[in-house]
Order: structure tokens, then C-alpha cells, then sequence
């Protein structure tokens, strides 16, 4: 923490948030501050800490399903995904074929919304306020989807261990599709709105440089590593829910600055909407839920899963005591992991850069705290 | 040359303007005037809890099995029944749902055998006090009656 106490007469020690509308959240930073210039950060997180590690001890494993929507509540259908697959992988049965098709469509269309809200209140940080207004208006779309087939829009509970509850509705396939080729056209009147804007640019480019080796000393995940060059995707290099069967690209940049992963992200999302137009071709036919008992009893053991979520590598690690309640779940959050190389980011950078880089690490607070 | 001409005649910035002219169109306005037309839910959607009753006689379809109870996350179910001596069944006696604990997850839906249990398409459930939000049988049989408002 930068002491306040013995600063040169020109240094400031400045509290940015937990209230401030660009920490998308609670998350407060000390700056140490000469004029605009930044010396330091130190980030305080726990605002939004509910414990849900520790709750999860307490419930069975059916039951601690729908918390795991409310750490990435953005992104709720990964999580389920991720803590599902950990589960599974603990009882050793997998998802039946129809319930990996449905589950991969769901989950890239999340990424999708979680891009499209990142890309918004990104965009409304830096000044553009246009874009957020047509980012929500496609979100809507998608969250749609989410509603008619599970019922929530933002907190799903999509996902049962073993597969799925629901089966797909009618007009399931139709409304995806609609929604694949209505939402090409609309990422590029984002990328006609932004690319190019020399306002955009000028805020962007060279600013929160993070290269390729200072990702992987951080453990920095997602976006962020790809933006800085290197082509790691948990879906192509240990794919799971049947990612293998998908053809799709990993889009990568070499700066590594806030403009490339800008791009990378954008890139991401018509690649999320290519993998969702195949999967929903050929939806194979057959049950939904494995074979899994009403009362989910795993065996000894331990289980670490790691999934490609919107904002990185998520990962689920569930130790069993053979009982029907978790002897103890730990989350690897994406945004928390991430969230380390703010300090490095914005270091002899401006005050306003600081907006910038907080909006590119797409960070929720309710994932960071847990 | 072009790329000169561009930056000096403010093209991006000319690019950008054409997608908002673009979208100024009133056929693209997707707002939902909330309480003057109330929006149609998802058929799944779960809000309010129902307890549902035999609409011939009126009984309850509850069979006070306690399924729904043990399901619960938040354990914000109570199910108290008694044993009818001469159907040798257990009948329902009281049926608590305390709302300002449930998180809508449909567990308990998930559990019921009898589908007596339902989440509904009820979702106007705010109120100003914690008063109320305990609902018991005869709540969970009716259901909410929102406040209607005049536009």
C-alpha cells in the first residue's frame, strides 16, 4: 500500500473507487499519483465477498449448482459448465451428445453476451456512449434465448451434473440461428463505430502494454495472453463438451496493448457465433442427463477441471470425501487471476489510462471476491 | 494520400455517424414500456412459487413428501403434514416458502413427484418491507395479486 504518510510535497495518494462507475464494481484502487501521472496501484478487493467456497460445504452438490451463476454473473452459463464438467469428471460420466451440443451453443452465445457487456461499458468508459446502447440491444437477444430455454436470464442454472433438465424448446434451433446471422452484421457496426475512430485509437493504442512473458509470469489468461501474441485457447488445446468437433480460429495480435485486445475480443465473438452456427446444424438426437442418481455421491477423490470462460482459464477443483457435500471447492477465477497485472499495466502511465486498462482486463467483481 | 484525406476530412468519425443515422430508424426501437404494457414472460420462466390444488375438488396435490424441503439450497421450505388414520396417507397440514431467501434456482420444481410445486410467471415480487415475504399455504395456493398501475 503506498504509505501516505511521507510523500514528496507533488505525490497525492488518491482513492479510486469502491463507488466509482469505472471499477465495474466494488473494486477500490490507491493510486499514488504525481500530477496525472501514476506511480503506483494497490488494489483492495473483498467488497462483494460472500463466501461461496465455504457455502459450498455446506450444500450438496446438486445444490451448490445455481451459486456458481452468481461469482461470473456475466458469464453464469460457464460457470455452470466449468463446475458441472468438475463434478462429472469426479463421477466419471460424461454428458450424453445431445446435452455437449446444447451446452457448447449456451455457452458461446454467454461469451458473446459477456463480450457484448465488456464491450459497451468498455466502450462508455473510454467516451464512446453509442455503442453500449446497441451492445445491450444484442445482448437482449441472446439472454432471450437464455429464458425461454431455462427460464433466467442472467443467474441460468442451465446446467445439471450429468447434463442437462431442460429439454431444448420449440423454436430452439430457429432462434439461434436468427440470432448467428442477425449478429455478423451487427459486430461490424461495432468495428465501423471503433476500429478506425481516431479518438479510440489515440486512447488505446500503446496503453497497458502487458507482452507475452509477462502474461504467462502472472498467470494472465484469455484475451489478455492472446492479445499479446500467444495462441492458447483451452478449447484446441484440451478440448472439452466436444469443442473438438468445431472448426474455428484462434484469433491472436502481437502488441499486446488495449487496442489489440480490443480486437482479439471482437474477433472472438464471430468466432463464438461460428462455433454457435455449427453446433446448432447438427444437434444430435438421444438423451439429455447421463446416467447420474437422483442423489450424487462421488467417491474419494479430487478433480480439476479447466475451462476456456469469456474472461479466461476457469477452473473448478472439487475435492470428494465421499459424502453427498464437497469437502472443499476452490474456484480459479479468471478476472482475479488477471486482475494482478493492473498494477503492472498502468505503472508511469495517466490517470486516465487507469479507466482504460480496468475496462480491458473485463473484470467482475463478483468473480473476483467470490 | 487517401489515408491524408481521410484523417483531414474526418472520415472515421463521419463512418461512426452514419451507424448511428443508421439505427435512428423507429422500426429499431426495442425499449419495453414496463408498467404501462407488461412484458410476456419465458413459458419456464420461475418466479413466484404456486402451490397447486386438484381444480375438481380443491385439495391440495401436495403428498407432504418433504422433497422439495431437502432439495432447497437456502432450506427456506418447511412441510409439516399429520397421518390420516383412515386413508393411512399423510396430509398437509402447513406449507411455509420464505421468498426473501429463494434465489429462483427451481430445485424444488425440479423435486416435486406430483408437480404440486411450480415456479410461475409471476415476477412482480418487490415490496418495501420484509413483511409478507414469509408466504404460507393459502398464499402459495392464490398466488401474488401485483398492484395494477394506471399509465
Amino acid at each position: 500500500m503506498p504509505d501516505a504518510t511521507f510523500l514528496d510535497s507533488t505525490e497525492l495518494v488518491l482513492n479510486m473507487g469502491p463507488q466509482h462507475p469505472s471499477t465495474h464494481g466494488v473494486l477500490r484502487v490507491i493510486l499514488k499519483l504525481d500530477g496525472e501521472k501514476v506511480l503506483g496501484t494497490d488494489c483492495v478487493i473483498g467488497y462483494l465477498h460472500r463466501g461461496v467456497e465455504k457455502i459450498a460445504e455446506n450444500r450438496t452438490y446438486t445444490q451448490f449448482n445455481p451459486y456458481v451463476d452468481r461469482m461470473d454473473y456475466v458469464a453464469a452459463i460457464s460457470n455452470g459448465l466449468g463446475y458441472c464438467l468438475a463434478v462429472e469428471k469426479l463421477l466419471n460420466v460424461e454428458a450424453p451428445p445431445r446435452a455437449q451440443a446444447v451446452r457448447v451453443i449456451l455457452t458461446e452465445l454467454n461469451r458473446i453476451a459477456s463480450h457484448l457487456i465488456w464491450l459497451g461499458t468498455h466502450a462508455l468508459d473510454i467516451g464512446a456512449v453509442t455503442p453500449l446502447f446497441y451492445c445491450f440491444r444484442e445482448r437482449e437477444e441472446a439472454l432471450k434465448i437464455f429464458e425461454n430455454y431455462c427460464g433466467a436470464r442472467l443467474t441460468t442454472h442451465a446446467f445439471r451434473i450429468g447434463g442437462l433438465q431442460y429439454e431444448t424448446y420449440e423454436g430452439f434451433e430457429r432462434e439461434v440461428k436468427a440470432f448467428c446471422k442477425m449478429f455478423g452484421p451487427k459486430v461490424d457496426e461495432y468495428e465501423e463505430l471503433l476500429t478506425n475512430n481516431r479518438i479510440w485509437m489515440g486512447r488505446l493504442k500503446g496503453v497497458g502494454v502487458l507482452s507475452a512473458d509477462e502474461c504467462k509470469e502472472y498467470g494472465v489468461t484469455g484475451p489478455m495472453l492472446r492479445a499479446a501474441g500467444v495462441k492458447w485457447d483451452l478449447r484446441k488445446a484440451q478440448p472439452y463438451s466436444g469443442y473438438e468437433k468445431y472448426d474455428f480460429e484462434i484469433p491472436t495480435r502481437e502488441n499486446g496493448d488495449t487496442y489489440d485486445r480490443y480486437v482479439v475480443r471482437m474477433q472472438e465473438m464471430r468466432q463464438a457465433a461460428r462455433i454457435v452456427e455449427q453446433a446448432v446444424e447438427n444437434i444430435p438426437e438421444g438423451p439429455i442427463l447421463g446416467k447420474v442418481g437422483k442423489v450424487i455421491k462421488p467417491p474419494v477423490g479430487e478433480a480439476y477441471v479447466s475451462i476456456e470462460a469469456p474472461k479466461g482459464e476457469l477452473g473448478y477443483y472439487v475435492v470428494s470425501d465421499g459424502s453427498t457435500q464437497p469437502y472443499r471447492v476452490r474456484v480459479r477465477p479468471p478476472s482475479f487471476v488477471n486482475l494482478q497485472a493492473l498494477d503492472r499495466m498502468v505503472r508511469g502511465g495517466l490517470i486516465a489510462d487507469v479507466v482504460a486498462v480496468i475496462g480491458t482486463l473485463d473484470i467482475v467483481l463478483g468473480e473476483v471476491d467470490r | 494520400m487517401v489515408k491524408l484525406l481521410k484523417k483531414i476530412f474526418l472520415w472515421d468519425l463521419i463512418a461512426g455517424l452514419k451507424v448511428t443515422f443508421r439505427n435512428q430508424n423507429p422500426k429499431y426501437i426495442c425499449t419495453e414500456q414496463y408498467p404501462a404494457e407488461r412484458p410476456k414472460v419465458a413459458e419456464r420462466y420461475r418466479g413466484a412459487p404456486r402451490l397447486n390444488i386438484n381444480p375438481d375438488n380443491g385439495e391440495t396435490l401436495c403428498i407432504s413428501c418433504n422433497l422439495c424441503a431437502l432439495a432447497c439450497p437456502e432450506d427456506l421450505i418447511v412441510v409439516t403434514s399429520e397421518r390420516n388414520e383412515q386413508t393411512k396417507r399423510k396430509d398437509l397440514t402447513t406449507f411455509t416458502y420464505d421468498l426473501s431467501r429463494c434465489m429462483f434456482c427451481g430445485l424444488c420444481e425440479d423435486a416435486c413427484p406430483v408437480d404440486a410445486l411450480e415456479l410461475t410467471q409471476d415476477f412482480e415480487l418487490a415490496t418495501y418491507t420484509r413483511e409478507g415475504q414469509i408466504w404460507d399455504r393459502q398464499m402459495l395456493e392464490e398466488g401474488p395479486r401485483p398492484t395494477r398501475y394506471k399509465c
